[in-house]
């Protein structure tokens, strides 16, 4: 046993019990189905559009978004908010504009599912494979930040606080709190705020506001030793051109690089195919509420990096640790024990501002976010693994409790898998370039697949498991290269390159195999292609009654401008 | 605000969602946290070395205490109603815990 990174105390931990005690009293009780109103709550397609929205951002604010983008913030400064402004919030919005409608009307429970109706086995059996590795890889990403947690408060060895954290998230899932999702991330979004916002506007009080912040960041780098690699201070106070996030030297490559690479393929690929996320729309009321929830969560979607981003680049100027790394040194300790790393930036400032009270209310917040991504990561694995892959391929026709059992197992399996998955994380210093690199792996190319089979019908079943196949290889093929050290980007470039290749070399496959072999028939492409689907079919009919403010365009309207507003500020 | 309120004076009986309203959940853990906080600001160590002098617990406490009120009165002024006969949630079938056990519907 080591000595422990935060020193909690029992008013902390009885926070986090409370937490915890809502979660799982909850779970519990939906399973038993105690109560009308729950069950009203959790049954599908009734949730008013506030309720979706938020659920929508929570299931995403989970470890990329809170350790990431805080380890972003502390290394790279203002260029991180790319991820939300240019990163996130365009892209909510066409899901809930253009794509929504097909996802809500054809009630597909899983990418995969989407993919064998539009283009059959071949393309299903692809998509299904990549989908269940990349639910295993990013629920190791999820899993070792949970461990870092544990091991900053109990200060166990990392590998005995990856087992424990492990049998923590399936516990969880046995007692029931998936059955209690939709609740369980709505608590987990405001517990998250109340822990966060103190955190921040605390911290920025200890460095005398945000002209200290400047000040601060602005003598570090100009005072830094020749072996910190910490980008200039003006790349880390303004937004654009982003070169330390892109890597690219040129500021016009790097506007290209983070406007294409982040916000066309890697973003768009990201919100537009994560059924982690667009389940959590599938739950609203009516097509209406379903289109405006990925709309209404663009709007705290906004205003979240102010959140995670801003105390990231504070603690990188408040916190010894943090000043030391950033200035080229290796100083001991962090949470995964090998040394300091950018993604301790919040926890090392949550032990440094917060007084014991809220400590307990941000520690029971990112473990909820943690436990809770993960268990979301598993439950997709194990639908992926036992419904389109084991019982379509391996076994049909078996009976439901067969197939429970299947289930079951995946679930034990997924979680043991993911203890391993993790140790590759973890040799990650920011474990955000580990996330853009998987998503440039697994989305880019999916993305492209179905934006081409969604507005082309002449796009053929061939083409789809083709260019998904060669897509996800040419990523690979560039990230390798990079990794020999055949062309250098710092930053997150590589991943955006490596996105921005496997979208085009999709795309151009798809439409030359499609050119050269049979498509589908017409009548078969209803609800799944947009010039197949009449109308109605695509949007609400008591839309055009409601008031502006309930309305899909007017709302998407009011958020792009305000994010392009947001884009000229920084 | 919500699509399912607003109706409830045509039916005999509404049921309103009550506790388990989001809203109400949503309420009373951020009033228990509120309360907690105000009193661990008021009794507990001030620790102002850490913020700068702020007492943080008191004044987030009673932040989340207005977000409690806001959101508990919300629930009062606009309740959901519960429809008669809504579709009842499935089981995640590939959860490994016990299956709900429900009445057959009818």
């Amino acid at each position: 046993m080591s000595e422990t990174l935060i020193d909690a105390t029992w008013l902390d931990y009885l926070l986090v019990a409370i937490y915890f005690g809502f979660v799982l009293g909850i779970g519990v009780m939906a399973r038993r189905s105690v109560s009308e109103s729950i069950d009203f709550f959790l049954s599908g397609r009734s949730l008013p559009a506030w309720v979706t929205g938020l659920a929508f951002i929570s299931a995403n604010l989970g470890a990329v978004e809170i350790m990431g983008m805080s380890a972003n913030g502390a290394e790279l400064g203002l260029p991180t908010f790319h991820y939300f402004w240019v990163g996130a919030v365009p892209a909510m919005l066409f899901l809930g504009v253009v794509m929504m409608p097909f996802y809500y009307g054809s009630k597909v429970r899983s990418v995969p599912e989407f993919m064998f109706r539009r283009f059959g086995t071949g393309a299903h059996l692809v998509n299904a494979i990549s989908f269940a590795v990349a639910q295993l890889l990013i629920a190791g990403v999820n899993l070792a930040l949970l461990a870092g947690i544990v091991r900053a408060l109990l200060g166990w060895e990392i590998w005995i606080a990856l087992i424990v954290a492990g049998v923590v998230v399936l516990s969880y899932i046995t007692l029931g709190g998936l059955s209690a999702a939709i609740y369980n991330e709505v608590l987990q979004f405001f517990v998250i705020v109340a822990s966060l916002v103190p955190l921040t506007l605390i911290g920025l009080h200890r460095v005398g506001g945000w002209d200290g912040l400047t000040d601060k960041i602005t003598a570090a780098s100009a005072g830094a030793s020749s072996a910190s690699e910490a980008p200039p201070a003006d790349q880390q106070l303004n937004a654009w051109p982003g070169q330390a996030l892109s890597g690219f030297d040129s500021p016009l490559l790097s506007v290209i690089g983070i406007v294409f690479g982040l916000g066309f393929v890697l973003s768009f690929g990201y919100w537009t195919t994560n059924f982690v996320e667009v389940q959590r729309a599938m739950a609203s009321d009516s097509i209406s509420s379903a289109r405006k929830t990925p709309i209404i969560g663009s709007f705290p979607k906004m205003f979240i990096p102010f959140i995670v981003i801003v105390p990231g680049m504070i603690s990188a100027v408040l916190v010894k640790e943090m000043i030391d790394l950033k200035n080229g040194g290796s100083p001991e300790g962090g949470a995964s024990g090998e040394g300091v790393a950018y993604n301790d930036a919040l926890l090392l400032l949550m032990r440094d501002v917060l007084p014991n009270g809220l400590l307990g209310l941000a520690i029971a917040g990112l473990l909820a976010a943690f436990m809770a991504g993960m268990a979301a990561n598993i439950s997709a694995f194990n639908t992926v693994f036992s419904y389109d892959l084991w019982q379509r391929y391996i076994r049909k026709n078996h009976s439901d409790d067969y197939y429970l059992r299947i289930g079951r197992i995946a679930t034990v399996g997924a979680t043991v898998v993911a203890i391993f998955t993790a140790q590759i994380a973890l040799g990650y210093d920011n474990v955000m370039n580990y996330l853009q690199t998987l998503f440039g792996f697994f989305n880019a190319p999916l993305f492209a697949t179905f934006i081409l089979g969604m507005f082309w019908k002449r796009m053929t079943p061939t083409a789809g498991w083709v260019g998904l196949v060669a897509g996800t290889l040419s990523a690979i093929a560039v990230d390798r290269t990079a990794a020999a050290g055949v062309f250098e980007l710092s930053g997150q470039g590589v991943a955006f390159l490596a996105a921005s290749v496997a979208f085009t070399v999709d795309i151009v496959l798809s439409v030359v195999v499609s050119l050269v072999t049979k498509p589908k028939p017409a009548s078969e492409l209803r609800g799944l292609v947009y010039s197949e689907t009449p109308r109605e079919e695509r949007t609400d009919p008591h839309e055009a009654s409601y008031p502006w403010w309930r309305r899909t365009l007017p709302l998407a309207g009011i958020s792009l401008a305000m994010v392009i507003i947001l884009n000229f500020a920084f | 605000m919500t699509d399912t309120s607003g109706t409830s004076d045509t039916s005999a009986a509404p049921h309103k969602a009550g506790a388990f309203d989001i809203r109400n959940i949503i309420g009373a853990l951020m009033g228990i946290y509120g309360v907690i906080l105000v009193l661990a600001g008021l009794l507990g160590e001030h620790e102002p070395d850490k913020t700068g002098g702020v007492n943080a617990n008191l004044w987030t406490g009673l932040a989340l205490i207005v977000v409690a009120a806001v959101f508990i009165g919300w629930a009062r002024l606009r309740p959901i109603v519960v429809p008669e006969g809504f579709d009842r949630p499935d089981d995640d079938p590939t959860r490994p815990a016990p299956q709900r056990k429900r009445p057959p519907t009818h």
